[in-house]
């Protein structure tokens, strides 16, 4: 078993949401010209995420899986409303987004200000569906696992927004070729940060001792031919 | 757009035909709209799986197309995302339940981005813009036009990743054998396969490159910045 600290790292660095899964892809392309807008974005993922993916961890674990709804009595223990989810998922995902959107109207306004236009968006941002299929599919034990999980994703997909942004925000002044300005070279200078966030694999924290960081490299080409996953 | 033209218009009109073909070149949901980016770069390991990940992505574009489309004057607007949602999370999941049923293995790899599909841009995307707007039978077209300019996209990506990541396409050896000590073909004068195609940094760069060649082609595309 990983431990949290495990968790909430790995999901910051070596299977960051944008460099390791491309979620939340779309927003990142259209929302990273400036660093402000940029770190406006990133924290209300952050936020949305932190929320939704411990509630949908609930859902998952008392209405949806196979035998959740024992608690109801015996004739519900074989029940398996698994097929439901993606469908219970983003409602959850589109009614948390419009309720946060009007708590925080409503108390924090200072905050609104800052992340108002933003909430909105996030319904249909991918990295917050991602995160609850993430957390379905890996089966965490604890709600601490899954919400370790869900705020480490959000500050990777800050941290990763945010760098583009710089990044972006300075290339303005650079010579890029014609047909590679604007989308282009945002794509590999994304592919440049990837390779160099992949070099965070192969770090653990808790009770297993680190293995050999080439074995882990070699382990992970070799896992990802197997499941073919990214 | 008009009711009664559609009944004298034939049904591939010229303006028909451009739903389909310009989704395919100058109006690419991937590489010009910047639409459905995630899936199209994750499922891009190996070409049967973007194949698959496409006609799912068809089937789900075209009949969320349609049955938003027909409902469009009934839905109010002031909820029309829920229930454009809904409609997708549906089909969603229609299809991941025949993936389960018919394609056990190759629906435990695509894992959640089947799942994924519901927030695919492209098919939001398309609602939106399209589907509210447009009569059924343009709005299916242009969701097969869009699908389509997708899947072409998935497969070109996975063909490069596919054959310099493991020298195979849709699985078949294309360079000869690679296992150690039995090498044919090209392994055997020394050739090794790229294992940094198979990580997820290289499909990035891949889709950078198609850009690039795309908009050397055709200058109109150029962006200023």
């Amino acid at each position: 078993m990983e431990s949290t600290l495990d968790i909430f790292v790995k999901a910051i660095f070596s299977e960051n949401m944008i460099f390791a899964y491309f979620l939340g892809m779309c927003s990142y392309l259209a929302v990273s010209k400036t660093v402000k807008t940029a770190v406006g974005l990133g924290a209300a993922v952050i936020f949305v995420l932190t929320v939704t993916v411990p509630v949908n961890f609930l859902l998952e674990n008392y209405v949806l899986k196979a035998g959740a709804l024992e608690w109801l009595g015996a004739e519900y223990a074989e029940l398996d409303l698994s097929f439901l989810s993606f469908i219970m998922y983003i409602a959850v995902v589109a009614s948390i987004v419009q309720l946060v959107e009007m708590l925080v109207e409503k108390f924090a306004p200072a905050l609104y200000g800052a992340l108002g236009i933003f909430l909105p968006l996030i319904a249909v941002n991918c990295s917050i569906l991602g995160g609850a299929l993430f957390m379905q599919e890996r089966q965490y034990s604890t709600i601490l696992d899954a919400t370790a999980f869900s705020l480490g994703s959000g500050i990777g997909w800050f941290i990763a927004i945010v760098a583009i942004a710089a990044i972006r925000e300075k290339l303005r002044y650079s010579n890029v070729p014609g047909p590679l300005r604007g989308l282009g070279i945002t794509f590999i200078v994304t592919g440049l940060m990837g390779m160099a966030f992949m070099s965070f694999m192969g770090i653990k924290y808790g009770e297993e001792a680190p293995s050999e960081d080439v074995e882990t490299v070699t382990t992970m080409i070799d896992t990802n031919k197997e499941n073919n996953i990214n | 757009m008009s009711a009664d033209k559609k009944s004298s218009e034939p049904l591939f009109s010229k303006k028909n035909k451009k739903l389909i073909t310009d989704p395919l070149t100058d109006n690419n949901p991937v590489t010009i709209q910047v639409l459905g980016i995630c899936s199209a770069l994750a499922i891009t390991v190996q070409v049967n799986q973007a194949i698959v990940m496409s006609m799912s992505v068809l089937f789900v574009i075209i009949m969320g197309n349609w049955i938003v489309s027909m409902l469009r004057n009934l839905i109010p607007s002031r909820i029309r995302i829920i229930v454009q949602l809904l409609v997708v999370a549906s089909l969603v999941i229609i299809v991941d339940q025949v993936l389960a049923a018919f394609l056990p293995d190759l629906s435990a790899k695509l894992s959640v981005f089947v799942g994924l599909i519901i927030t695919n841009c492209i098919i939001m995307g398309r609602l939106e813009a399209f589907a509210m707007a447009n009569k059924p039978w343009p709005s299916i077209l242009d969701g097969f036009g869009n699908g389509l300019g997708y899947g072409a996209i998935l497969i070109l990506v996975a063909v490069f990743r596919e054959l310099f990541g493991s020298g195979t396409l849709m699985g078949f050896p294309i360079f000869g054998n690679a296992l150690p000590g039995e090498e044919s073909g090209l392994y055997a004068m020394g050739y090794q396969n790229n294992n940094l195609m198979i990580l997820p940094p290289m499909a990035l760069i891949i889709v950078g490159v198609i850009i690039w060649v795309q908009r050397s082609r055709n200058k109109a595309l150029i962006e200023e910045h």
